[in-house]
């Protein structure tokens, strides 16, 4: 049951033999070996597989690696920049102390990085209700909901829009 | 891996249908949520799945000349919450769309789904079951027409055929207008949960927002199937505010025949429709204008 | 000062980038998939397993029954060895059993070519059964007549133990005081890591390797050893980062059995890839425990004499034993000694759930439940602010355990508690909240303990840490104590560094542990590696300081007093650097007249202990018909001595508080009473709190040194996860009036008690 998926991976363009019974997660692992994608449960609910499949956090452990077809995925290895530095969002994790055992945070990432990239702002209870597909723990979410409310905070500076919008 | 037997992926609802017709066997699959899941369990292992996710064709929420809402059922959960014809007509039902799961799961799994999947516990079932909706299936002969309170047959059972596709969730305007509504989701945790009891409750009121007209009253969770409350409903509607609020609860528990399970009792669950059905109607009206 | 500092984690940047590389993200090349078959009966026998189907299935390799495995049977807890045979753990467990003690016990694998094909073979296999009654509960189990689960307890009694203290019974009968009963329950519950505990095994020079996702590399050799009766230097155990371990992983889960399987397939790679659904059925969790207490009270408040009797569930196998519940009425007694004498008497009872093991805080969380609920009930009855009474009677400086002389050296768990109730402002609302009525009510509630650091002298204490120079004036710190998530790399380069004389960003820590390498150290468990590595740490950096110094000397034979600071060569007077640690390094290693590779490597034996302390206070908003607590406010406070790593204590504190707020209020492992099966058994259905459920966390501490620690430090890791559950019922009966004696206090079980109390 082998396809040809052909898509775009923290900003490459990807062709890669697949078998269509894999989740994105498997493909993303296995065959590309973007490890940083982790499986906790393998049903939607800790979130550890978190991914970006065209701006949109989702969990990639119930999601068929054929429906990428065409798609723009990001994942944590796609977002250092091109001279290694970190993301605001990955060295707020690092500052805010957000990180502990590591294995839900590539996850909770990219849900950040969905977050920040609305441009808005939030309150700490949005932020909570933002974050809640993600489990944690080690760290109550509160290091981590200190190190994403700073990442949207320093992104609003530049590309604030205030009204809600989706 | 998920031990799939096949996958074919539809490239219009007219080709979902024929893929269907030739294998009656096969399982719709659209956002994944719940089939991957189940595959995985080992429910559904092996099977033979026909994919219409992606399908544009089910997607979009837009309002017909009659006012009627027409909702692609590939709409996600985000996509309802946040779509802008809901956000105006019937906020209730993205509220409720926007308690399922978590933010992930909104994003991927879909309010035809939820409906597809005929489980009481469904956080936009109630919703829906309270605007008296009407549920949209094509198949091979074309199309028909569902009220809701007939598509649920039991757990799990809906009126779709097997070689059926649901093309839209209908919102009848004499369904949701003049109404204001409030959805209630009790479960243990706030977010990543499914519900103990849904309650969804509509309330039109009179002019000087001190009565009570219609009110709609319907349950997830609190029997098999999403479920009405009429003896609720008659009791809490044309009536005083404050004499609708004391009524509902109480006949609430007339209508309802939750059981005992692991996750709740069924007295604690007679507990929370008396209680929570109450609340419910009190915000629904307060959105209304009334002084509750 | 390296120790002290809020130093950024040494393996932060990896983390986030998503280069920490986790057991299931190592392996490269082709491999073999193995899956467990489950029994699905909870007590009783296979009679036979028909495996024909499954192994003429195409791309099955192996399938393997427990009529094939070895009949070894072997202990699982990550004890340190014990050279007297009286101590040792309890051998209780086989690689796959005949005899099924809970459901979902393991009676065969399949080894395959994919996890699809090995989940297919599975279906396929054919087992018949004989089945006993289901035993859930103590109770069941110790009736007259019950099977016994494993024939050596034929009682199912693993172990009774009964420790008396002074003269419990004449104050317990003293018609002169005030006497009180209380009867508190706690409930079943997983760690929840979220790295599920993956292995996988392959042989190597006629040796075996296991990968595996532990916080225990050195025992999980000796383990895997003793379970496939071969000689422990024949197997190499690999420790990469890991996704958490809680306890859990201080367990020997199945990396015998994986080890074994790869000896079955010629030393192919094999995984073994464990589910979340087999995490909650066939791994550890923390024991349901029952607590019937007396207590005998003065009139002036003083705590005179108790009687504690505890019940713990130990579930289908023996894990640790009796060691936790032990360590539960020990802790019991401790934090508020008893003026006159003190009666625990414990049981460690077999049942037909699955095993409970280690989990942050070992008995302590359960009994730190009932002592907190029993000093709350006496206080209200006795019309005392709890604040007070808990103040009267807390443990001493001083204060020897007359059992085991494990002595108070350090507390400011007083200071602790002011902390804590300023914060809460307690005085205040515990008026404001006192006569409510309506629906919604709100409470404050408190709760303190105390917490030993490490496992001297019930068991063996030994580190060993190896500092090495590199060229460039760097050193490697290379340790068997383990990363687990709680940020050990970090403080163990501070602590070095420290020792030392360098700046902590010139240590390298290597986070892998490989046991064919990694000096020997029990693992990370008990909150002890921060003062029994650490000690190790100290004692290894003074001595390789001594060596650079020494080399120094050499290098500079007309300088007076050296000394080393900042990574420099300095006069010792004045303080003048003579030369940098790279230049020395580079004379050491290339020197044509005197060749050194200076390294230092130290085995500490600690033979010390001490205690912590801490307190949780907590604010509530209770919905009283719908049975909903809401934490408003909630502050922990902490005497864990002097911190290692401020930034980083305080975040472990928080990642404490919110397993404690799981405890109080939502986290219970269910079963189906008739079956044994796990009901909840997945991350939906356990309720694990999401960032939706905690209010904001807040840590406090009050640092003072301890004088028995490597730093002044004393344990951290385990206790905040301890007072939250009483501090949180405490707060629900302020508030309510109601006392709720089980755990967790979730919606049902409060509107079932709000119903008895009138309430509703």
């Amino acid at each position: 049951m082998m396809e040809i998926l052909r898509c775009t991976v923290n900003g490459r363009p990807v062709e890669v033999g697949i078998d269509q019974r894999e989740s994105l997660a498997d493909v993303l692992r296995e065959r590309l070996g973007l490890t940083s994608v982790k499986k906790g449960c393998e049903v939607g609910e800790c979130g550890a597989c978190t991914v970006l499949v065209d701006g949109t956090a989702i969990d990639s452990c119930i999601y068929l690696g054929v429906w990428a077809q065409g798609k723009t995925i990001l994942t944590v290895e796609g977002l250092q920049n091109e001279n290694g530095e970190l993301s605001p969002i990955q060295q707020a994790f690092v500052e805010e102390a957000a990180v502990q055992c590591g294995f839900c945070t590539p996850g909770i990432i990219m849900s950040a990085v969905e977050i920040v990239g609305s441009g808005k702002r939030y309150t700490r209870e949005e932020l909570r209700k933002l974050i809640s597909g993600h489990l944690c723990r080690c760290t109550g979410y509160q290091n981590i909901l200190n190190a994403v409310e700073r990442a949207v905070n320093e992104a609003h500076k530049f590309v604030g829009r205030e009204e809600q919008e989706q | 891996m998920f031990d799939i037997s096949s996958i074919y992926q539809a490239q219009s609802v007219a080709d979902a249908i024929r893929a269907l017709e030739q294998d009656p066997g096969a399982l719709v699959i659209a956002g994944g949520t719940d089939v991957l899941i189940k595959v995985r369990e080992g429910k559904l292992a092996g099977c033979r799945l026909v994919s219409i996710h992606g399908l544009e064709e089910l997607k979009g929420i837009s309002q017909a000349p009659n006012g009627d809402i027409e909702i692609g059922p590939l709409s996600t959960f985000r996509d309802v919450t946040y779509d802008k014809i809901i956000r105006a007509n019937v906020p209730v039902l993205g509220e409720a769309a926007d308690m399922a799961g978590g933010p992930q799961l909104r994003a991927a799994g879909t309010i035809g789904g939820n409906v597809c999947n005929g489980i009481t516990s469904a956080d936009t079932a109630s919703t829906l079951v309270a605007l008296e909706a009407v549920l949209r299936v094509r198949g091979p002969r074309g199309e028909r027409e569902v009220p809701i309170s007939r598509w649920y047959h039991g757990v799990g059972k809906v009126d779709l055929a097997p070689y059926e596709v649901l093309t839209k969730i209908v919102l009848p305007r004499k369904g949701y207008e003049g109404f204001t509504g409030h959805y209630i989701k009790y479960a243990m945790r706030s977010a990543m949960d499914i519900a103990t009891l849904g309650v969804s409750c509509l309330a039109q009121l009179s002019q000087d927002k001190r009565e009570t007209r219609q009110v709609r009253l319907a349950f997830g969770v609190a029997g098999p199937v999403p479920m009405r409350a009429p003896g609720a409903e008659a009791a809490a509607s044309n009536r005083p505010v404050e004499q609708a609020l004391a009524a509902i609860g109480p006949a609430a528990l007339g209508d309802v025949s939750p059981r005992s399970s692991w996750r709740a009792s069924r007295e604690f669950r007679l507990q929370l429709v008396e209680e929570l059905s109450a609340r419910a109607l009190a915000e629904a009206m307060r959105k209304g204008g009334a002084q509750v | 000062m390296e120790v002290g500092r809020a130093y950024t984690r040494v393996d932060a940047a990896d983390k986030v980038t998503g280069r920490a590389r986790y057991t299931d993200d190592l392996h490269d090349g082709p491999m073999l998939v193995a899956k467990i078959l489950h029994s699905t009966i909870a007590n009783g026998w296979v009679k036979s397993i028909d495996t024909a189907a499954a192994r003429a299935l195409p791309g099955v390799v192996k399938v393997l029954t427990c009529f094939d495995a070895p009949q070894i049977q072997y202990p699982t807890p990550g004890h340190p060895w014990s050279t007297d045979p009286g101590h040792q753990d309890v051998a209780d467990r086989l690689l796959l059993t005949r005899r099924v003690r809970i459901y979902g016990d393991d009676i065969a694998v399949v080894v395959a070519e994919d996890e699809v094909t090995a989940r297919r073979a599975l279906k396929l296999i054919r087992v018949e059964y004989e089945s006993c009654p289901v035993m859930l509960e103590p109770e069941q189990a110790m009736e007259p007549g019950a099977v016994p689960i494993h024939e050596e307890h034929p009682d199912n009694i693993l172990k009774r133990t009964e420790t008396v203290v002074g003269q419990p019974d004449e104050a317990l009968s003293d018609p002169a005081l005030l006497h009180f009963e209380g009867h508190y329950q706690t409930q079943q519950v997983q760690h929840c890591h979220i790295e599920n505990p993956i292995s996988y095994a392959y042989m190597e020079h006629g040796r075996i390797t296991v990968v595996t996702s532990t916080q225990i590399p050195h025992i999980v050799r000796r383990v895997i050893g003793q379970a496939l009766g071969i000689g422990w230097g024949q197997i190499r155990v690999i420790k990469p980062y890991i996704g958490g371990g809680f306890g859990n992983k201080q367990e020997v889960l199945y990396e015998p059995l994986n080890a074994w399987l790869t000896t079955q397939v010629g030393g192919r790679c094999v995984k073994l890839d464990v589910s979340r659904e087999e995490t909650f059925q066939n791994t550890r969790s923390r024991h349901p425990i029952r607590f019937d207490i007396k207590a005998a009270v003065s009139s002036q408040g003083r705590i005179m004499a108790r009687e504690c009797v505890a019940i713990s569930n130990q579930g289908g196998y023996a894990s640790h034993g009796h060691a936790i519940v032990a360590n539960a009425v020990n802790g019991f007694r401790q934090t508020y000694p008893d003026a006159v004498g003190h009666r625990s008497v414990a049981y460690t009872v077999y049942t037909n759930r699955p095993a409970p093991g280690a989990m942050r805080g070992y008995g302590i969380p359960q009994c730190d439940f009932a002592g907190e609920c029993l000093m709350e009930d006496i206080a209200r009855e006795m019309n005392w602010d709890p604040y007070q009474f808990r103040l009267k009677n807390i443990m001493p400086l001083g204060y020897v355990d007359p059992t085991n002389g494990i002595t108070c050296y350090s507390t400011a768990l007083a200071r602790c508690m002011e902390k804590g109730r300023d914060f809460i402002r307690w005085d205040e609302l515990r008026a404001k909240y006192q006569n409510q009525t309506g629906p919604v009510r709100r409470g404050v509630g408190m709760a303190v303990f105390s917490y030993k650091t490490g496992v001297y002298p019930i068991s063996l204490e030994t580190a060993s840490a190896r500092i090495v120079l590199n060229q460039d004036g760097t050193v490697q710190l290379q340790l068997g104590a383990t990363e687990i998530g709680q940020g050990g790399d970090t403080v163990f380069c501070q602590m070095a560094a420290q020792a030392i004389g360098l700046p902590t960003e010139r240590v390298n820590i290597v986070s892998t542990q490989d046991t064919d390498t990694a000096p020997f150290d029990t693992g990370a468990y008990a909150s002890r590696q921060t003062y029994v590595t650490g000690k190790a740490i100290k004692k290894a950096g003074e001595l390789f300081r001594e060596k650079v110094l020494s080399y120094a000397r050499e290098m500079l034979p007309q300088a007076g007093e050296l000394d080393l600071r900042a990574g420099e060569i300095v006069d010792g007077g004045s303080g003048e650097s003579l030369l940098t640690l790279e230049e020395l390094a580079m004379e050491a290693f290339y020197s044509l007249e005197h060749s050194v590779h200076i390294t230092a490597e130290v085995t500490n034996h600690c033979k010390e202990n001490t205690f912590a302390f801490g307190c949780c206070f907590a604010e509530v908003e209770v919905d009283i018909p719908v049975g909903k607590v809401k934490v408003l406010r909630i502050v922990n406070v902490h005497d864990s001595g002097r911190l290692i790593n401020p930034k980083l204590a305080e975040a472990q504190v928080h990642g404490g508080m919110s397993m404690g707020i799981g405890y109080a209020l939502s986290e219970e492992m269910k079963f189906d009473p008739a079956t044994g099966r796990l009901l909840n058994g997945n991350l939906l259905d356990y309720k694990l709190p999401t960032a939706m459920d905690h209010p904001e966390l807040t840590a406090l501490f009050v640092e003072d040194e301890d004088p028995s620690g490597p730093f002044g430090n004393k344990a951290l890791g385990e206790p905040p996860a301890i007072p939250v559950a009483p501090a949180i019922r405490n707060a629900v009966l302020h508030a309510t009036g109601v006392a709720v004696n089980t755990l967790p206090l979730s919606p049902q079980r409060l509107v079932e008690e709000f119903r008895k109390g009138g309430l509703i």
